[in-house]
This record gives structure tokens, C-alpha cells and sequence, in this order.
């Protein structure tokens, strides 16, 4: 990835994600491709953060790619963005593949394996940009929303499982994830410079 | 389950938390509930940055050409209709969906205020067909989008989070040859990414601009374009 940069992935650069799926719903199979190169290291970790397993994540990955090559066209781009689609895919593909496996972990996220990238550098800055302001957000939650948000998304928890797990009611958990994921969103919606303007910038294309 | 408690459950759907009955219970309930619909949307994205949190990781270099190659060969095949108890869930949930949106859209059909919803989706598709023909160029634009433009002209400009137009005014694009800017259609935004499919060619060399007009657009631009984007 990132070595040879092909007339191809070249032509690509100018398309939004949204763009790209349109494309794959025409089955091109360079756009999924390049689909692959913006989001398979994101869909990956996540996998692997889910199932830690190499080949499951592996699975889970390819499964989720292919489900979107073959659903590229039920896409609205008015209803959701390419990276949500695609990542919702991923992240059902996993979750229903550890329920599977029963291989479920729960470990705060702090304890995932770092493995520096390797990537082009204005990726793996953009995803550390992103990967800390997530986790500052996180941090500002309340330790039972986090905790809540964490088991179920990263360790694939049913909310009966967490009730069970945590010996708390069922509404109890219901709350916990309905308060924290609102209170995450607010987090991150949070102004920050740059990002939602609209200036006209000089062109750089 | 109550109505209420369904809504209650989107959450946790968005975080993938319910078990099979509660799941399929939910997805049978957001075809029918606009809200749930509308909550989904954007708690999905916020669960979504969660996957961000994570380190990335790189996967082993294979897995790239072995996710191409079948999706070649599901190509290659006329692939019969898969078992049903073979479709993979996250599949099933976007028919779900999908099927939701389908109803929505039929809902709207029925009521003429919504008209404008009709007229959103069918310029979508056009600008989809524009974006995926073979032959289109795609011409960056700066802060965000392009503007993708076929061999015999047909245009469509993708803009990424275009605020809405201010109060009283729409947005309107122009093609502009030789220095005369002609009118190319009025379009509103707000959403993440608007898409708009220009009502006049656009020959190579052209000029395509945006510019802020009073409401119903004119047909000479009074206000200074805060978007250019040449062909040539």
C-alpha cells in the first residue's frame, strides 16, 4: 500500500468515499480496491481490537468487503457516510463472529496492541488525529456509560449479556448506553477549528 | 415489545447489542418509525468513531488481492439466489434498511409537500450514473468535493458539507464559456454531501461556478462565485 502509486489509484484520489461506492455498485473493481486502501487498516484493527485473532479478523474483513461489493447499490449517501456504511458492516461482521467463537475479551481499549502503520504518513496522522480526539471524548464520559459503550462495541456484548455480567438490570444497561453514546456524540460534535466551514481555500488540485 | 421500548432499543442497536429476536424486532420496527430512522443515522456514526479509538493495524498484504479476486469471481458467476439462512446478517440488515428507505420514499410519494424528497432521490440517481460512467473526469474541487463531467458534457457537482444556502437565497451553478456564465440549475444543501446534477453541459474548457442567489436563482449572477472549477 502506498508504494506505487498506479495512473489508476491516481485517478481515484479526486473521489469521495461516496463516490467510490457508487462506483463499486457498478461492480469496478479497482474502486473497491480503493475502497480497501482509505478503510482496511481501520477495518482491521477493528476486527482484530473485536475478535483477537489474526485469521478471524481476517475473515471478518474480507466478509465485510465483500458484503459491501455486493450491496454497494442499497448505499444512500443521504441516509449515512461511505466510512459509517462500510464500518457498520465490519463491525456486525466481527461482533457476530465472536458471539460465534465465544471468544470475547473486554479489555480497556488502552490495552490494544499498538503496532506502529506503516501506511502513507498523511493516513496515519489523520487516523491519530482522530484516534486521540475519540479517546479524549471517551475519557469525558462517566466511568458506567464508558464501560457500557466499551463492552458492547468492542467486546460484543449483548446488553442481556452486560445486565448479567455487571448484575445490573437490564434497563439500568439500556440507560447507560443510550446516556453515553448521546453524551459521545455531543463530545464530538463539539466545534472544532476548521472542520465545519465552508471557506473557499486556494486550490490545491 | 411497546412502541416505546423499540425506540428505546436504537442505541444499542447501533452498537450491535441486541441479540437475533431483539434485533430482528427492532428492524422491523425502524421500517415503519421515521425517528428511529433518523436517531439510527446518527448514533450509527457516532458507535462508528469508536472503530477510530482503536489502533489501527496493518493487515497482512494478501488479504487485499484474496478480498479482489472473489469479489471477481461473484462477478464472473451468474450467482444463484443464496439460501436464505446463508446471507450473511449484515446483509440482511441492509435489505432491512434498504427497505426502509423504500417505504419512506413511497410514503413521500403520497404527500406533495414531501415532493421535494422525490426530486432529492431522483437527482441522486443521476448524479450516481454521471459518477459511474466509464467515461466521466472527475475535476477536484477545492474544500471539498469534485465535479465529475462524461465526454459529451453531462455534469454533476458532489459538494461535502455545504451549509444550507442563507435565508430567502439558494444556491445556484453556472457554466461559464468565453467569460459568459449561463444558468445551470438551483440546488439547496445542509446534508453531508449534496449532489447536484447540472442542467447544461459541460463542454471541456468550460468554467463551472457556484454562487448564492436570492430564492428561485436569476438568470445572471449577481453575487461573486465561492466555487470554480475549470475543465480546461
Amino acid at each position: 500500500m502506498g508504494k506505487t502509486v498506479s495512473a489508476m489509484s491516481r485517478a481515484f484520489a479526486h473521489l469521495s468515499d461516496e463516490a467510490v461506492i457508487a462506483l463499486i455498485a457498478r461492480s469496478d473493481e479497482q474502486a473497491l480496491g480503493e475502497l480497501y486502501d482509505r478503510f482496511g487498516r481501520v477495518a482491521y484493527g477493528l476486527a482484530l481490537r473485536i475478535l483477537r485473532d489474526d485469521a478471524l479478523a481476517e475473515d471478518a474483513v474480507q466478509e465485510a468487503f465483500l458484503s459491501a461489493w455486493r450491496r454497494a447499490d442499497t448505499f444512500m449517501p443521504e441516509r449515512a457516510k461511505a466510512s459509517t456504511w462500510l464500518l457498520t458492516i465490519v463491525h456486525r461482521r466481527a461482533v457476530d463472529l465472536v458471539r460465534r467463537e465465544e471468544r470475547r475479551r473486554a479489555e480497556p481499549i488502552e490495552a490494544a496492541g499498538d503496532r506502529p502503520g506503516d501506511g502513507p504518513a498523511e493516513d496515519l496522522v489523520w487516523l491519530r488525529y482522530e484516534r486521540e480526539r475519540v479517546q479524549a471524548a471517551l475519557r469525558q464520559l462517566p466511568d458506567q456509560q464508558r464501560e457500557a459503550l466499551e463492552l458492547a462495541y468492542y467486546g460484543g456484548f449483548t446488553q442481556s449479556e452486560l445486565a448479567e455480567r455487571l448484575g445490573q438490570p437490564i434497563g439500568t444497561i439500556k440507560s447507560r448506553m443510550f446516556s453515553g453514546l448521546g453524551r459521545l456524540r455531543e463530545l464530538l460534535a463539539e466545534p472544532e477549528s476548521g472542520e465545519r466551514t465552508w471557506e473557499p481555500r486556494p486550490s490545491t488540485t | 415489545m411497546g412502541t416505546a421500548a423499540l425506540h428505546d432499543l436504537t442505541a444499542a442497536y447501533a452498537l450491535d447489542a441486541l441479540d437475533p429476536d431483539e434485533r430482528r424486532e427492532y428492524e422491523a420496527h425502524l421500517a415503519r418509525c421515521e425517528r428511529c430512522r433518523d436517531e439510527l443515522a446518527s448514533l450509527s456514526e457516532t458507535a462508528t468513531s469508536l472503530a477510530y479509538a482503536v489502533d489501527a493495524s496493518t493487515p497482512p498484504p494478501q488479504l487485499r488481492d484474496r478480498i479482489l479476486a472473489s469479489a471477481r469471481a461473484e462477478r464472473l458467476n451468474v450467482v444463484p439466489l443464496r439460501p436464505r439462512w446463508a446471507i450473511p446478517a449484515a446483509a440482511a440488515a441492509a435489505v432491512a434498511i434498504a427497505a426502509a428507505i423504500v417505504l419512506a420514499v413511497w410514503a413521500a410519494s403520497l404527500s406533495s409537500k414531501l415532493d421535494k424528497e422525490r426530486a432529492l432521490a431522483s437527482d441522486q440517481e443521476r448524479v450516481a450514473a454521471i459518477l459511474a460512467a466509464p467515461d466521466a473526469h472527475p475535476y477536484g474541487v477545492p474544500s471539498g468535493g469534485l465535479l465529475a463531467v462524461t465526454t459529451n458534457g453531462e455534469a454533476a457537482l458532489v459538494l461535502r458539507r455545504l451549509p444550507p444556502a442563507r435565508k430567502g437565497m439558494t444556491y445556484e451553478a453556472w457554466v461559464a464559456e468565453n467569460g459568459k456564465p449561463r444558468p445551470a440549475g438551483t440546488f439547496d444543501a445542509g446534508r453531508d454531501v449534496t449532489a447536484v446534477p447540472l442542467d447544461l453541459p459541460v463542454p471541456r474548457g468550460a468554467t463551472v461556478l457556484v454562487t448564492q442567489e436570492k430564492d428561485g436563482g436569476t438568470d445572471v449572477p449577481q453575487h461573486t462565485p465561492f466555487i470554480t472549477v475549470n475543465t480546461a
